[in-house]
């Protein structure tokens, strides 16, 4: 137990240094190329904290939700893109990691992702499907080599041209209906992904999130063997809201950082003065605290679902709905933060030169309410309301 | 488990499920998601079995694997139908 302690202590130290002295002095160089940030990726490979989460028997760190989700924090106060790679990442490594069971294949792969510190991608969205991703068009097929192969068209797949590997949901087989579907693990040897349009984007332009046409053969062994549809409800989904709103509170909390620097540097040329953008950063304070909040109750109620119990748990509606509404208020209020602090700047942080310049934070916490659209979410909340008894 | 509430549960889902295959031609263990209710169904189907059988379905029961078969409908009904005192 201690040794993980001591693991978590020196991965948010290692995390932390990496987003002061690597992310953030590239940060504004990332977002005006739309470039990978390389120079952050490298160093976390370095400091083994791709796979800190592997559990510890197949060599990894093993450290906890807590420490992960505290790292995509710290990151985002460097650098939103890089925070979102690692945090998108880190939930294909945790979602493997809670759903192996067992399986031999994928506890190599673990192991060897450890050593090599491979950076792990995923196409879980599909053209054609409407944004839902519990259904998708793409199958596993039998290939003439025995083996399994498969062709997807993916309208965005995050880092896929910087990524080791890639998470792929697939129908289970030719003629499996578009909800019975399986996560399937494929190396970069095993694959290849055809851009698709380019990612010239308003916000999060260091993700390079392009389509693909994503064409790959594989092993029988590489396909998970939980049924989507569980490990959708109990890892994937609430693991990305959980970790997106760590990097949605990094990226707010620099930006009120930033406002607060400015209005200390104004009432130090008036002493005596309450500077009147005071005022307004005391109202961004307040909805920072509610982001907050809202943001560290999910991952403790996510937290109280670890055993067999809390699985069955994050399959009800309740835990569907809980989830949800952390998405859906941490990507309204996230924005709120970084327009208040802008507005508490006023022309220093609106330009994109100064020490106060918050128009880089404000359009990365814009893609929230986007990545997995919150109307989407409303719909599907509106349809479990009829029948939910709870929350 | 009386023949007419799988007659009756069979029924509902003719009417709600949105199977593309007739419900018939599933056995009382075949999974419903597989054989393609969405989960937009199938909250339509929780909501016309809680009329249908008049029982509300509590939180703990409200996830895929109560609803995935046939059987798995009968076992939640039968177990509220107990706990109510209802003759189903």
């Amino acid at each position: 137990m201690s040794v993980v302690v001591d693991a978590e202590r020196e991965l948010l130290l290692e995390v932390r240094r990496i987003a002061a002295e690597v992310a953030a002095p590239v940060a504004d160089e990332v977002d005006r190329e739309s470039r990978f940030p390389v120079e952050a990726l490298d160093a976390l490979r370095s400091a083994d904290a791709l796979s800190a989460a592997v559990p510890e028997a197949l060599g990894g760190a093993g450290v906890s939700l807590e420490a992960i989700a505290r790292s995509c924090f710290e990151l985002a106060r460097g650098c939103g893109a890089t925070a979102m790679v690692f945090a998108m990442h880190q939930i294909q490594v945790l979602t493997i990691a809670r759903h192996l069971e067992r399986a031999g294949w994928y506890e190599s792969y673990l192991r060897e992702m450890h050593r090599d510190q491979r950076l792990i991608a995923s196409a879980t969205s599909e053209i054609g499907t409407g944004g839902d991703m519990a259904r998708s068009i793409a199958a596993a097929t039998p290939s003439d080599d025995g083996g399994l192969e498969f062709e997807k068209q993916a309208p965005t797949v995050s880092y896929g041209a910087h990524a080791d590997d890639l998470l792929t949901t697939l129908r289970r087989a030719p003629d499996a209906e578009p909800g019975d579907q399986v996560l399937v693990l494929t190396r970069s040897e095993q694959m290849t992904l055809e851009p698709a349009g380019a990612w010239d984007t308003l916000g999060m332009r260091g993700t390079c999130s392009p389509g693909f046409v994503v064409r790959a053969r594989f092993a029988p062994e590489q396909v998970l063997p939980t049924p989507f549809a569980e490990i959708m409800n109990q890892s994937m989904v609430p693991l990305s809201h959980i970790l997106w709103s760590h990097v949605w509170l990094g990226i707010a909390t620099e930006a009120f950082e930033r406002a607060r620097s400015f209005v200390r540097a104004s009432a130090r040329q008036k002493p005596g003065e309450t500077p009147p953008a005071a005022r307004r950063l005391a109202q961004v304070m307040a909805d920072l605290a509610l982001l907050r909040g809202e943001v560290s109750q999910a991952l403790a109620d996510f937290g109280a679902s670890d055993d067999d119990a809390g699985r069955e748990r994050l399959m009800t509606m309740a835990s569907v709905l809980r989830f949800n509404n952390l998405k859906l208020a941490a990507s309204e209020q996230t924005p709120l933060v970084c327009a208040g602090a802008l507005e508490a700047i006023g022309i220093l942080g609106y330009k994109n030169d100064t020490p106060y310049s918050v128009g880089r934070h404000l359009r990365d916490a814009l893609s929230a309410r986007l990545m997995v659209a919150n109307e989407r979410l409303i719909a599907t909340d509106a349809a479990l309301l009829l029948i939910a008894k709870e929350a | 488990m009386s023949a007419e509430t799988n007659t009756a549960i069979r029924e509902v889902l003719r009417e709600h499920a949105r199977l593309p295959v007739d419900v018939d031609t599933l056995g009382d263990d075949a999974d419903l998601f597989s054989a393609g209710m969405t989960s937009h169904a199938s909250v339509n189907l929780m909501l016309a079995l809680e009329d249908a059988f008049d029982l509300e379905f509590p939180d703990r029961m409200l996830t895929r694997s109560v609803f995935e078969s046939v059987g798995a409908i009968t076992a939640a009904i039968d177990e509220l139908s107990g706990q109510n005192g209802h003759a189903a």
